[in-house]
């Protein structure tokens, strides 16, 4: 139904709380809903259920026993959240890793950007009633990575990998076995998701042209990550402000036409098999060597400040960093790519169904944890 | 003496029936969680009897003994008529339900006109929930759920008249007789006629992709989020059956009922029935679900026109 529709069938307005228990708000968000019927007339998001105090809790700590804390910002994707931290504190400490340990943490954040964007995708199908299949695929196939994670760090959900200076343990050829393995793997079931679920008539039907983000809306809402690449803005910060091996690894930045929920979908099924060739590449040219750098045991940068931000699998994910000499930061702010994203919500829903928010939402994979920090 | 003798075989007859209702239904629960499972690379219920069969005795025992929460603010008489209603109307279909040559509780001469206000019925419980509840999800679901039903019920009724005018008899059984030679799912226009026929009865029993009145990712559980226990139960049971019925109604109208060779014809009529169960269980573990104003376009601009032009084809048929 358009606009010119419902002017003429007007009903009593009434607010429909959705969340923070509802099995599609994606952990405890709250969106405060005005409908008129089924269409929604305005939307509110109220956050702050899962807030944790991170940033206070890191003025407190030293710079080492924070990293366990950044697990659980993005907690499906804490591999990418221990490397952006990590490399901040890095850039803070002036410190030149190991080419050794550079590729590895190439390898292993791209393994964990797949398991993300895996759960992004079974997710949002679940979102449009496509009723637990499509969701169940993607755990097994996330099985895999989580189970090579166990195996490198002893964690499947938080796994503290990342080090200043290098990484945990060294990657054995075992594992390396193991993740080439997952490659040959993963190829065609990503083109098995696409046959169940990307050209699917009623998917289609449902997200195309549904909660469309324009070019100029994303940049000003400063959304990222896949979300700002569907919108058709070509912008990835692993190629236009290379850190670690990026500059050296080939990949492409699949781009959106439309900015409608279907084409951030299809930029995260893209970005997995993107993600497919950077891990075999960086597997190929994985030098020898130490992978971790000795650090003194206390770490007292100067008092200087950075900020770093690296491409999260949601998009850029920040930590600015003061310190005032002392072993402890003196203040740790975190831009997550979430809550910008999240931002922009309300925009996008106003005068669509009550079916579509829960689309627009489901495609914009937002995770509360690093929203509430 | 006749009447006693009558009132205690119409006793029998009942307790048979509902036996089999009872358990065609929980057969079906257990099926579905195996069928679902299986399709998700998963076992689903292993513990309970031989891979999981008694699972739904179990979970029948459960739903007893739970409590029976009534919210604070519900239509209280609404509230409690609201599944009995959803209940009853899938249980009197069983009537016209020929099982076998002889096995069918009463062969009423309007059978197809019987059953399509049944269909009709049940609506309304769905709707009484969805109201007495008293919850904007489950009046949403409740809403949603009454425009569906009323939108489908067309194409719905329409593909069971072309059956009916291609036997000459509203009858089941004469329906049935009528195919003895040759399926109606063969003849070009009822295969049509069955195409629309199940796409609107999946849509009259509310399952994926039209299942939008307990659209679990955006209405929690729809018209039954308040309901526990047996109360829910009775939805749940009300859900299977219908399940069973609309595929009875299928194999009957469309494969031969129960006629088949060597085997008995009830055996037949299981098989079908069954089979068609299972077809419409695939679709609900690999589609997802159509949006509601998406749901009432493809009813009214597709599927009532296509079945308006093929009654008219069969009239024409039947009459050249």
């Amino acid at each position: 139904m358009d606009a010119t529709q419902t002017k003429e069938m007007y009903t009593e307005e009434f607010l429909i709380n959705m969340g923070p228990q509802h099995p599609s708000t994606h952990g405890v968000l709250s969106l405060e809903l005005k409908l008129d019927g089924e269409t929604i007339r305005n939307c509110t998001p109220h956050i702050g259920y899962l807030h944790r105090s991170m940033e206070k809790i890191a003025e407190n700590r030293t710079f080492t026993q924070f990293i366990p804390f950044t697990d659980r910002l993005d907690y499906v994707a804490s591999m990418n959240n221990n490397l952006g931290y990590v490399m901040a504190v890095e850039k803070l400490l002036n410190l030149e890793i190991s080419e050794r340990a550079k590729y590895i943490r190439v390898i292993i954040a791209e393994l964990n950007r797949i398991a993300s964007h895996l759960i992004a995708t079974g997710t949002f199908a679940q979102d449009l009633g496509a009723f637990a299949t499509p969701l169940f695929y993607c755990f097994r196939e996330r099985e895999k990575i989580v189970e090579i994670f166990d195996q490198i760090c002893g964690n499947r959900l938080t796994y503290n990998y990342m080090r200043i200076g290098g990484v945990l343990a060294d990657l054995s050829g075992e594992i390396i076995e193991k993740i080439k393995e997952f490659i040959e793997y993963m190829r065609p079931k990503v083109d098995d998701y696409d046959e169940l679920i990307t050209y699917n008539v009623i998917f289609l039907a449902r997200s195309k042209h549904i909660g469309v983000l324009s070019k100029e809306m994303a940049i000003n809402y400063s959304v990222t990550g896949p979300n700002l690449r569907g919108s058709g803005v070509k912008w990835d910060l692993r190629k236009d402000e290379p850190y670690l091996v990026y500059d050296k690894l080939e990949f492409d930045i699949p781009v959106g036409e439309n900015g409608d929920a279907w084409d951030r979908y299809k930029v995260r099924i893209e970005e997995m098999r993107q993600s497919l060739r950077i891990i075999e590449q960086a597997i190929e040219s994985l030098p020898q060597g130490e992978v971790t750098v000795r650090v003194g045991r206390i770490l007292k940068p100067s008092a200087s400040e950075t900020y770093f931000r690296t491409e999260n699998p949601r998009g850029e994910l920040g930590f600015y960093i003061v310190g005032d000499g002392s072993v402890y930061p003196y203040r740790l702010k975190i831009r997550s790519p979430s809550f910008s994203n999240l931002a922009v919500l309300p925009e996008l829903v106003k005068g669509i169904k009550v079916a579509d928010i829960v689309c627009v939402l489901g495609s914009f994979d937002v995770l509360m944890g690093e929203i509430d920090r | 003496m006749l009447s006693i003798l009558t009132i205690i075989w119409a006793l029998i007859v009942g307790i048979i029936v509902l036996g089999f209702i009872a358990a065609s239904a929980m057969f079906l629960i257990w099926w579905e969680r195996k069928v679902s499972a299986h399709i998700q690379s998963r076992y689903g219920p292993m513990r309970v009897g031989w891979h999981g069969v008694l699972q739904s005795v179990a979970d029948a025992v459960k739903l007893l003994l739970k409590e029976n929460i009534i919210p604070a603010e519900a239509d209280k008489l609404v509230w409690w008529l609201a599944p009995f209603i959803a209940i009853v109307p899938p249980v009197m279909a069983f009537v016209v339900l020929p099982f076998g040559k002889n096995l069918i509780v009463k062969d009423l001469n309007v059978g197809v006109l019987y059953l399509m206000a049944l269909s009709s019925v049940s609506v309304i419980g769905i709707f009484m929930a969805g109201w007495g509840s008293n919850n904007k999800y489950s009046l949403i679901g409740g809403m949603r759920s009454a425009a569906q039903i009323i939108s489908y019920e067309l194409p719905l009724i329409i593909s069971m008249i072309i059956v009916a005018m291609q036997a000459g008899s509203l009858s089941m059984q004469k329906i049935v007789l009528a195919q003895a030679g040759c399926w109606n799912i063969l003849h070009p226009n009822m295969a049509m006629a069955f195409i629309v026929y199940i796409i609107a009865a999946t849509a009259e029993i509310n399952r994926v992709p039209f299942d939008i009145p307990e659209a679990e990712s955006e209405l929690v559980a729809g018209f039954h989020t308040e309901y526990s226990g047996m109360k829910f139960a009775m939805f749940f049971i009300g859900e299977y059956t219908n399940l069973f019925i609309i595929s009875a109604i299928a194999a009957t109208l469309f494969f031969g009922g129960w006629q088949g060779p060597i085997l008995p014809g009830v055996v037949w009529f299981l098989i079908k029935s069954y089979g068609i169960v299972f077809v419409l269980m695939w679709v609900r573990w690999t589609f997802p679900r159509l949006r509601v104003d998406q749901l009432m376009g493809f009813a009214w601009k597709i599927l009532t026109p296509i079945s308006f032009v093929n009654l008219a084809i069969t009239g024409w048929l039947l009459l050249k």
